[in-house]
């Protein structure tokens, strides 16, 4: 950061030289930037060992705009950022309202009903959103608005990712563990869809019941909770919010790979990602935030880069222009995965590899080889235009 | 690795006194070795172990000596190549990727990847002359013909930054698209040319003005338009046709440099990424990050002749004639 600041002051010579060549840019254009964050109480998990970080999302947002404002410095764009956090239960509208007023381009972090609630305000407009948070699919679907983008894949991406790793592998039988929680239910629903779409089928489900506090006894109490699934190559678990999915690995009575939300994870990003460049990512939002990035970090992130991106190649701040760039054939984003990332022009989600991984390693990046797609590879993940209901954008 | 380096500390004198031949030098960022490359039998006569990441490669005037970007061990090495022997380490801010020797064969132009500044070390002096700020991930650099302009590309700003090399001061920045990897001056037609990586382009700027001439594309049928991602480029000595790697499309295209059409793409290893003429122009050396090996491209035919196994992630190459 102090290396950042002193850069802006040295470089100001040449920026005036930039200027001067190119005087169709207008000087200070100012770009704000807003992140509206609904904050959640978390419920209670049975380890503690992996807190939530509290800046987790918009520190990604903040090491986009340090990325962001170098191109800015050259070429008189000036970013700012601004965090409208509201308390768990507090006023979402106001908050929006607050952020409206500071920025016509906002981030948002929620769930699904709340993200509407905000995108359908009045005062919402005019205004561009992305959804950094929420992998509902009814936001990319039936409920997709025209104003809100999303960066975040949905949850259906990432099952996809998963189920051709397992279908490449011909791990094909499978059984599945699904908490007591709805979005376990929902995370469940996905998985099973997902194995669908691909040929296969979860042949078993148990559902979590456990209610006592399992950490001295996972030993022998899992053991025999899986010591009724039938056969199959690989447990899937559906625990999204990281409660009981830690005590089942290598607790399974019969020796197999567990995958879900634990073990072999879909996601958006992970430390573990380090080739195409990533490392460099890494390094600096570990300078940055002193901690590993993740995939809500990510969404951030790549929302403000691409925000980056269209002004750059813009010239402009006005959400309406930076919307039209975003969704046609010029755009691309540089998103450290290997492959240029554009938004699909259905439905407003970014198109992007998820990163198939376990703790230590990359396991590989989906989409597979073998799942080809008439438009682009990456459409083989998430909604296709024919199963997305939307109808909010011209296509 | 204990026996390799004494195996190599006895062997290499003696292997190296009667090798005149003419060599191509590949340095493996995941082994932390360089691979030689025999030009006449087109094998691997031996590893040379380097600091850690070796990345950006290239040889002395006269060739007495070979710096290498050993990105990890925030350094460029300087190497004897007879001996194959470390002689020093110059000063070269943190995490060097890639950089430039300038005509006077004295000054080298680094890029610092992570550090996003551009150092230009005196290698006769080993000091550092100049630090520049430069956009986030710089990593392409080029130098003109007459040595009066470095270019160094940042990857993340997604920009050419032209350097002034009398002052050491940026003089101009011109966009290009997506993460910008190689930059190279023509000596005939004093043009700058760019690859962008994630863009899919490669930018042709009049260096004179700065301003962009034309902008290259390509198109391979049955590869997704996102998986051809130019990286490298060299020309031929006439400069009419220059030879662009394309990543993971794992080809090579041919470009015509006279009128900007691509001619052919050559098939290659799996993510091409730098390459090295023979001697006489008559071979193209490119280095294969996935598949860990070197294509030995016949450059009159256009086609490939040979693949050679090398070390883990070959990322630099250059000639030793």
């Amino acid at each position: 950061m102090r290396k950042l600041c002193a850069a802006a002051v040295r470089l100001a010579p040449a920026i005036a030289v930039a200027l001067a060549a190119a005087p169709s840019l207008a000087a200070d254009l100012p770009i704000a930037i807003a992140y509206l964050r609904a904050e959640v109480d978390h419920p209670p998990v049975l380890s503690n060992l992996d807190p939530i970080p509290e800046d987790l999302g918009f520190a990604g947002a903040e090491i986009a705009l340090e990325d962001t404002r170098t191109t800015g410095q050259f070429l008189g764009h000036a970013y700012s950022l601004t965090l409208v956090s509201v308390a768990p239960g507090g006023d979402l509208a106001a908050g929006a309202r607050e952020a409206l007023a500071a920025a016509q381009l906002v981030l948002v972090e929620g769930d699904a009903a709340q993200i509407l609630a905000v995108t359908d305000m009045p005062e919402a407009r005019g205004a561009l959103f992305f959804n950094v948070a929420s992998g509902a699919a009814n936001l990319r679907s039936a409920d997709c608005r025209a104003n809100l983008l999303h960066t975040l894949p949905e949850d259906a991406a990432r099952a996809d990712a998963l189920m051709q790793v397992l279908l490449d592998k011909q791990w094909t039988d499978l059984a599945m563990i699904t908490g007591p929680k709805p979005e376990d239910a929902a995370f469940a629903a996905t998985l099973r869809a997902s194995a669908t779409k691909f040929g296969m089928e979860i042949a078993a489900e148990k559902a979590w019941t456990f209610d006592t506090d399992l950490r001295e006894s996972t030993m022998q109490e899992v053991p025999r909770f899986t010591q009724d699934l039938p056969d199959h190559d690989v447990l899937l678990i559906a625990d999204p919010t990281d409660d009981f999915g830690r005590y089942v690995l290598h607790n399974t009575w019969s020796p197999r790979p567990v995958a879900g939300t634990e073990g072999m994870r879909p996601e958006a990003w992970a430390p573990v990602i380090e080739a195409w460049g990533a490392v460099q990512l890494q390094n600096r939002f570990e300078d940055h935030a002193g901690r590993n990035m993740r995939s809500r970090d990510y969404a951030a992130w790549a929302a403000v880069r691409a925000i980056g991106e269209a002004v750059t190649r813009t010239g402009s701040a006005d959400p309406a222009t930076l919307r039209t760039y975003m969704l046609g054939p010029d755009f691309t984003l540089d998103g450290f995965k290997g492959r240029a990332l554009s938004f699909r022009t259905w439905n407003g989600q970014l198109r992007q590899p998820i990163a198939v991984v376990n703790d230590r390693a990359l396991v590989t990046l989906a989409p597979l080889p073998a799942f080809l797609h008439q438009r682009n590879e990456m459409d083989s993940l998430g909604l296709d235009q024919p199963e997305s209901a939307c109808t909010e954008f011209a296509r | 690795m204990t026996r390799l380096s004494l195996w190599l500390s006895v062997a290499l004198p003696l292997m190296a006194t009667p090798a005149m031949a003419e060599e191509i030098w590949v340095t493996n960022e995941k082994d932390d070795t360089i691979s030689v490359i025999d030009v006449a039998t087109l094998e691997v006569t031996r590893p040379i172990p380097v600091g850690e990441r070796p990345r950006g490669i290239t040889f002395s005037k006269d060739f007495s000596r070979v710096y290498i970007c050993a990105s990890d061990s925030d350094a460029v090495q300087v190497m004897d190549p007879e001996s194959g022997e470390i002689l020093h380490d110059l000063p070269s801010g943190e995490d060097p990727e890639q950089f430039v020797l300038h005509p006077d064969d004295r000054h080298l132009y680094i890029a610092n990847e992570d550090d996003a500044v551009t150092t230009v070390v005196d290698t006769e002096t080993r000091t550092v002359v100049a630090q520049i700020n430069v956009g986030i991930e710089p990593e392409g650099m080029g130098v003109s013909p007459d040595g009066k302009i470095v270019v160094t590309t940042s990857e993340t700003t997604n920009m050419a930054h032209w350097i002034d090399t009398a002052t050491n001061k940026i003089f101009a920045n011109t966009l290009v698209d997506s993460r910008p990897r190689h930059a190279e001056f023509t000596k005939l037609t004093n043009e700058l040319w760019v690859s962008a990586e994630i863009g899919g382009t490669v930018s042709v700027f009049d260096a004179a003005t700065q301003g962009e001439k034309a902008k290259i594309r390509f198109e391979i049928p049955g590869v997704n338009a996102d998986l051809i991602q130019p990286v490298g480029f060299e020309f031929t000595p006439d400069e009419k046709i220059a030879f662009v790697a394309l990543g993971p499309s794992n080809h090579v295209a041919v470009v015509n440099a006279e009128t900007y059409a691509v001619e052919g793409y050559i098939l290659t290893g799996r993510r091409v990424w730098h390459m090295a003429f023979s001697a006489d122009h008559s071979l193209l050396f490119t280095t294969n990050g996935v598949s860990g090996d070197v294509t030995v491209i016949d450059v009159a035919s256009r086609s490939a002749l040979k693949s050679i196994k090398v070390g883990r992630f070959p990322w630099g190459a250059a000639l030793r004639p």
